[in-house]
């Protein structure tokens, strides 16, 4: 691999409009892009949604990914986020199938990572719930291996800019025009 | 006042301008044809296949800058637009196609002409829609014509089900319609500009490579202004003929595959490259690692998308083209008195390009009996005075009319360059000449291409268009012959046309003139005969030499300055 090649995670301002993920996920794969996770649902404002998608590539393929988001007629606003200083993380539940001697371990996993029991199936069978970064969450499922696991689910990362920058794009309503 | 769906998209069509749209009816589009009926304002013109619906918009288009308009019905009518739509896509040419579907409630039950016509047409749109409701119709119409022919122009797709076709609501007066507001480009940044010309200046192989984005902008004049004052020379792709004057002495003609020598080797040696609404195409590039080389780039393109997706590019210029050669234009006005030095300073750039052109001028050989291909396009240009409007189809004859036809002016070429659509060139012909009805309009086909729409003779008699078909008759699927024949040795694999109908009787079984050329001796004559003509198509069938190669030729993969020249 060369060093310019890398993870991007990349969030995308959307109006609410009809379709608009299978053009997002139809451009990626017209193009040949990769989408490694993707994570969509409103934002604050009821017309506007939020995808965050994980992709990589080298530099001149993430900067077409962004100048192609942009032609897509429903994009509002395309933003690199990996340059950033950025919060990231994603949501993982697991499924494990334990004995009552395994309890204590489990324990020591959700203590060490900030996770939490959502569901507990007659002392046997735990719902993991744990919300760190992708690269933790790897650890995670790495250090639940010694258990039976049953099922995983992620959402991929989310992210969002640390700190104060500007007022956020949308804030606004979308801008009409009678031209 | 309250009206129908049906109704509210006539109105919303005619609110945008439209007095012509090409079409087809079925099922699922009744309820607009019936208040087409009714309504004067709109002409139909009724085509023999959805495909050549779409063509015909497409070429209505090219000529007046104007969105064509296309209406279909439901399923097999929308996937017949589809080729049409991508045809326009490729080249980014507005338009607005409405397509019937069945009714929002059947829509996902496999119902009978049901397709996902929003799904199929996705990628080949530049935006589509489909109506949910019928209060949202006059807005999606007035922003579908907004989006088709602003920033990168291209086709945008109504899909219409039927029952809102039925549903009733308010018509609002155009005005108090809003539709979203889009990023758009103008200028392009100001300090960019200034750094473009610091850098055109210091050059001493400068060259300018045109494409069709300065057409579509219909920047030629500014063009045309820089090139004056700079004495820079110009360079075209396939796309952007007749942006500049091909006749002019500072045009070196078409780049690319089948371009000129002395454009291609300018394009390789360089210094300065400048591309305005070009795309760094691989037809025009050749192999990218060996593409001008020397050269530092400047890109003017309105999509940012087309900037450094297939090179690198030391100044970016994202913005419309006519406005931003109008800013360069201004400053490289404030170095006026400094331009004559310039002159001296590209000279032997001009020099070194004046003996290419000696080495390999644009000439044909023409015997005493066999009609070539390239004489007969000659012919052509000199008895209409290079003043009509040619159309092709795909194949080795719209190579040469690209090369023979010197496009003096835009907007008077139409070609399918980005998709390489056969089929496009008489459709596209009949949209053209009902756009300029006074103009003289020219398709130049093969005899593999015409047969894709030749349908479309009824459509032609119909509304009287006198199109000059000209069919370059070598009895091959001419082009793809070409390559078995230099790249896969002469292996002939299905590309002759063994079975050929006879064009002049079938010109005349639609009601249409047919005119046949054997020899050299009778192309002036049926060329002059179907001139002639002004109340219906002429079909002329040249029968030509079999097996002649266009020349020159970039090899397929090859670097540009590989290219043969016979
Ligand atoms: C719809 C479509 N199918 C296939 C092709 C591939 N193709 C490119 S050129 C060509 C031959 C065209 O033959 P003809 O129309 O006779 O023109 P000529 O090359 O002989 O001038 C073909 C088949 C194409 N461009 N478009």
């Amino acid at each position: 691999m060369e060093d310019n090649y890398s993870k991007h995670t990349i969030t995308v301002l959307v109006e609410n409009e009809f379709g608009v993920l299978a053009r997002i996920a139809g451009m990626f794969a017209a193009r040949g892009f990769n989408i490694d996770a993707l994570a969509v649902a409103p934002t604050e404002n009821s017309k506007i949604s939020r995808v965050t998608l994980v992709t990589h590539g080298h530099e001149r393929i993430i900067e077409q990914i962004v100048k192609q988001l942009y032609r897509l007629v429903d994009v509002l606003k395309v933003q690199d986020l990996s340059d950033e200083d950025c919060v990231r993380c994603e949501l993982m539940l697991v499924k494990v199938s334990i004995d009552s001697s395994q309890k204590e371990k489990v324990f020591a996993i959700l203590e060490e990572y900030g996770g939490r029991i959502v569901d507990d199936y007659q002392g046997k069978i735990l719902t993991l719930e744990f919300v760190k970064e992708h690269e933790v969450t790897e650890e995670i499922l790495a250090a639940l291996k010694s258990f039976k696991i049953l099922e995983t689910v992620r959402t991929g990362n989310i992210a969002m800019q640390k700190g104060g920058h500007e007022e956020a794009f949308y804030s606004a309503d979308i801008n009409e025009i009678n031209e | 006042m309250k009206y129908r769906g049906a109704r509210i998209l006539i109105e919303a069509l005619k609110d945008e301008g439209v007095d012509l749209l090409f079409g087809y009816p079925g099922g699922a589009i009744l309820h607009v044809y019936d208040e087409l009926f009714k309504s004067s304002d709109i002409h139909h013109v009724l085509v023999r296949h959805e495909q050549a619906a779409v063509h015909a918009a497409d070429g209505y288009a090219r000529v007046s800058n104007r969105p064509g308009v296309a209406l279909v019905t439901s399923g097999p009518g929308a996937t017949n637009a589809v080729t049409g739509l991508a045809t326009a896509y490729m080249d980014s040419i507005p338009m607005v196609v409405i397509s019937g579907q069945v009714h929002s409630f059947a829509i996902g039950n496999d119902a009978f002409q049901e397709a996902d016509v929003v799904g199929i047409t996705r990628s080949c749109t530049k935006h589509n829609y489909l109506v949910k409701d019928v209060r949202d119709l006059q807005r999606i119409v007035k922003e579908a014509f907004f989006l088709a022919s602003s920033g990168r122009p291209g086709p945008v797709l109504i899909d219409l089900p039927k029952d809102i076709q039925e549903h009733e609501c308010e018509y609002l007066p155009r005005d108090q319609i809003k539709i979203r507001k889009r990023r758009l480009y103008s200028e392009a940044d100001a300090d960019k500009i200034q750094q473009a010309w610091e850098l055109l200046k210091q050059a001493r192989k400068p060259l300018l490579y045109v494409g069709g984005g300065t057409v579509l902008s219909q920047a030629s004049l500014e063009l045309m202004e820089l090139a004056r004052l700079t004495k820079i020379p110009v360079a075209m792709t396939l796309m952007g003929l007749g942006a500049f004057p091909g006749t002019d002495e500072q045009s070196l003609g078409m780049l690319g595959m089948h371009g000129t020598y002395f454009a291609n080797m300018a394009i390789t040696d360089c210094d300065v490259l400048f591309s305005i609404g070009a795309r760094f195409d691989d037809r025009v590039t050749g192999k990218l690692s060996e593409f001008s080389k020397h050269s530092q780039k400047i890109h003017l393109d309105i999509d940012p998308g087309n900037i450094g997706k297939c090179v690198d590019i030391e100044i970016p210029l994202i913005g419309d083209v006519k406005q931003s050669l109008k800013a360069l234009l201004k400053i490289v006005k404030k170095d006026e008195n400094t331009l004559t030095q310039y002159h001296q300073q590209i000279d032997s750039w001009w020099q070194q390009i004046r003996d290419w052109q000696k080495k390999a001028p644009m000439t044909y050989e023409q015997g005493e009996k066999d009609i070539t291909a390239q004489y007969v396009i000659d012919r052509f240009y000199r008895l209409t005075k290079g003043e009509a409007i040619l159309t092709t189809d795909v194949g080795q004859h719209q190579m040469w009319t690209a090369q023979f036809y010197h496009f003096d002016s835009p907007h008077a070429w139409c070609t399918s360059g980005g998709l390489g659509t056969m089929g496009y060139g008489f459709p596209a012909a009949i949209g053209a000449q009902l756009a300029h009805p006074k103009k003289k309009v020219i398709c130049i086909s093969g005899d593999g291409s015409i047969q894709m729409n030749i349908q479309e003779l009824a459509t032609a008699i119909e509304w009287k268009t006198p199109v000059i078909i000209a069919i370059l008759n070598n009895r091959f699927l001419g082009m793809v012959r070409q390559w078995q024949e230099l790249f896969y040795d002469h292996r002939y694999s299905e590309v002759e046309m063994k079975v050929l109908p006879d064009f002049v009787k079938l010109a005349e079984s639609y009601g249409a003139v047919g005119l046949r050329a054997q020899v050299k001796g009778d192309v002036d004559k049926v060329i002059q005969q179907a001139l002639q003509v002004t109340d219906r198509p002429v079909v002329i069938d040249f029968v030509t030499t079999l097996e002649d190669n266009v020349y020159p030729m970039v090899p397929a993969g090859g670097a540009v300055s590989d290219i043969v020249l016979a």
